[in-house]
């Protein structure tokens, strides 16, 4: 599966000129509200016409302004989520969830009602109105909706925007069962480092109606440089690891990764589970010699590979430890202080209760292999 | 109470007329309420502000005017009268049909707002929605937009219903006021004040008059709050 997007449009004093490839299981459209992303994933449904340009999924042209082909959405077969769920408000759930099945051909429908009803554990609603479901509960109602038509392809549109934080972490485990349990691959615009750096395989980064910087989450969240200015104290390294064993004693779990042994907050997964764990730059630090006498748990040794500048009187400091890239945020006086420079052997330092619900979650099962 | 509804045979005839033409002029009106409706709501084009001047004319001309307008259009001898009553046998004056067209046509302003109204109260998120999901524009229309203005359309049609109930003027300049033909409610009425010793037979009608209008606007107010709470909108 892949998706090519290749468009520049103009909207009433902004322009958006962007290009990029995706094959991924879930592919985010990361940027700072502005940046043209729901515009892209408009495009992508076919709710707005492109000015010029291309558009592809899966090698079937959706878009191609220079041939004069524009498909209606109503054919294109690609669910949207949207941010405010849009359920008919006329209808019971179980019509809502009914409604796109019944305009896919019966030999086109994949997805089976009591499938998709159990994944998103939405069996208890179905007699309810819309009006009388929670925000969360809208949201799994919408996905559900938008995958019975059986699509090819899913675009969700900032779907947790609208909920609390409570609700966030109600809906997030549904959507990466929906990542790693069905074939479909997803679009997924967000602003929010958290969303894009637990769930996204891919992240294609925007600014300004163009693409900054795109490729696999790992290596594109490198780029702190590139984050939204208020979400730059969320960034840092994405690291995919796999659970070791519990510390019943303690309270912990232990992850296996390729920095070392992390030591995060007990996990309710299974030993051998995959676990992706985005580790925040500002709570990284350093030290030039092994601490002792130190409560922190995690103690990565490794190697600087990149010093660059921050906000104010920050700089980031790229650690390579065993191939996994860990990202701290110090001071410029600490970096002078301790005399950091490239190549110079250190040990990155994380605190274990500095991981929580936000930076933990389940890892993709297809890359973690390669 | 026995004189009230002890009507002579001529009385009865008016009531039925008036319901019967009421009840037409406002299924007729529905079907072109609907798209001019929909036209005003969301069209873009060239003549809109006409096309919906026109629309308001008979709200704001002397309802005899209308009257006299519609007996030079679809009179024996006007351009759409003949040509109707030549390829379709649909003739219309001095006939029921007329005062039904004269009534639909009074009442049609007050549909079109109506309709209109709850058009454009109608998110077309909802509608861009369904379009993700495989609908065409009409299935659109049909399973989004259609229930989603349903308030809208009961009240328009009671309104026109009410309104062709009450219509006067345009009927009588167009139709006359012919018993057992054209002679509906108001016709009835104005003929028994017209008359000495009418009084009684007057009253009569007033009375039924004013039942049947308050019994239509309890029918709207009732379907409007069923269909209200089938759809539950916040």
């Amino acid at each position: 599966m892949s998706v090519l997007v290749d468009i520049s449009h103009r909207l009433s004093g902004f322009a958006i000129d962007a290009r990029f490839e995706s094959a991924g299981r879930l592919t985010a459209l990361f940027g700072a509200s502005g940046s043209g992303k729901t515009t892209l994933i408009n495009m992508i449904a076919g709710l707005i016409r492109p000015d010029k340009g291309r558009i592809e999924v899966d090698g079937r042209v959706l878009v191609d302004t220079s041939a004069g082909i524009f498909v209606p959405k109503h054919k294109r077969r690609i669910g949207m989520v949207f941010q405010d769920a849009r359920l008919f408000p006329h209808m019971s759930v179980a019509s809502n969830l009914r409604y796109g099945r019944w305009f896919t051909p019966p030999a086109e429908r994949y997805a089976g009602m009591d499938a998709v009803v159990d994944l998103l554990g939405i069996g208890p609603l179905m007699n309810r109105r819309p009006a009388k479901l929670s925000g969360g509960e809208k949201q799994r109602v919408a996905i559900g909706r938008a995958l019975l038509a059986s699509p090819r392809l899913l675009l969700m549109d900032e779907p947790l925007a609208s909920l609390d934080e409570a609700r966030k972490a109600e809906i997030l485990p549904y959507i990466e069962r929906l990542r790693d349990e069905t074939k479909i691959p997803i679009v997924y615009v967000s602003h929010s480092v958290a969303e894009v750096a637990r769930l996204a395989s891919d992240v294609v980064m925007l600014a300004q109606g163009h693409v900054i910087a795109s490729g696999p989450t790992e290596a594109v969240m490198q780029r702190l440089d590139l984050l939204p200015v208020e979400e730059r104290g969320e960034g840092g390294a994405v690291l995919d690891t796999r659970v070791l064993r519990h510390d019943e004693t303690f309270g912990m779990t232990v992850l296996g990764s390729a920095a070392g042994e992390i030591r995060v907050p007990r996990l309710a997964m299974t030993t051998g589970a995959r676990v992706r764990v985005r580790i925040r730059a500002r709570d990284v630090m350093i030290a030039t010699e092994k601490p002792t006498g130190l409560s922190a748990l995690n103690i990565l040794p490794g190697t600087i590979t990149a010093i660059s500048p921050g906000e104010g009187p920050a700089v980031e400091v790229g650690i390579d430890c065993n191939g996994a890239t860990v990202l701290a945020r110090i001071t410029e006086q600490s970096r002078h202080t301790l005399k950091l420079h490239l190549g110079g052997k250190v040990f990155a330092v994380v605190k274990t209760v500095s991981f929580d619900r936000a930076n933990t979650g389940a890892g993709l099962p297809a890359e973690m292999d390669g | 109470m026995n004189w009230l509804l002890d009507l002579t045979p001529d009385e009865w005839n008016a009531v039925r007329l008036s319901i019967k033409v009421a009840t037409v002029a406002m299924l007729f009106s529905l079907p072109p309420g609907i798209l001019i409706a929909l036209l005003l709501a969301r069209g873009q084009f060239w003549g809109k502000t006409l096309l919906n001047g026109l629309v308001h004319l008979p709200l704001i001309l002397p309802p005899v005017v209308t009257g006299y307008l519609l007996l030079l259009t679809f009179g024996r001898r006007g351009p759409a009268g003949a040509f109707l009553a030549e390829h379709f046998g649909i003739v219309f004056s001095f006939r029921w049909t007329g005062a039904a067209l004269a009534c639909g046509v009074m009442g049609f302003p007050l549909m079109v707002r109506a309709i209109r109204l709850s058009i454009e109260a109608v998110d077309r998120r909802m509608e861009a929605a369904a379009g993700t999901l495989g609908a065409n524009p009409l299935w659109v229309f049909a399973t989004i937009t259609l229930p989603l203005i349903l308030p809208g359309l009961i009240a328009g049609a009671i309104l026109a219903f009410a309104k062709a109930m009450g219509e006067f003027g345009a009927t009588i300049t167009f139709v006359s006021n012919i018993p057992n033909e054209t002679q509906t409610l108001p016709s009835a009425i104005y003929t028994f004040t017209q008359v000495p010793g009418g009084d009684e037979g007057a009253l009569r009608l007033t009375l039924i008059s004013i039942v049947i209008s308050m019994a239509a606007l309890v029918a709207s107010e009732v379907l409007a709050r069923r269909v209200g709470r089938r759809m539950d909108i916040e």
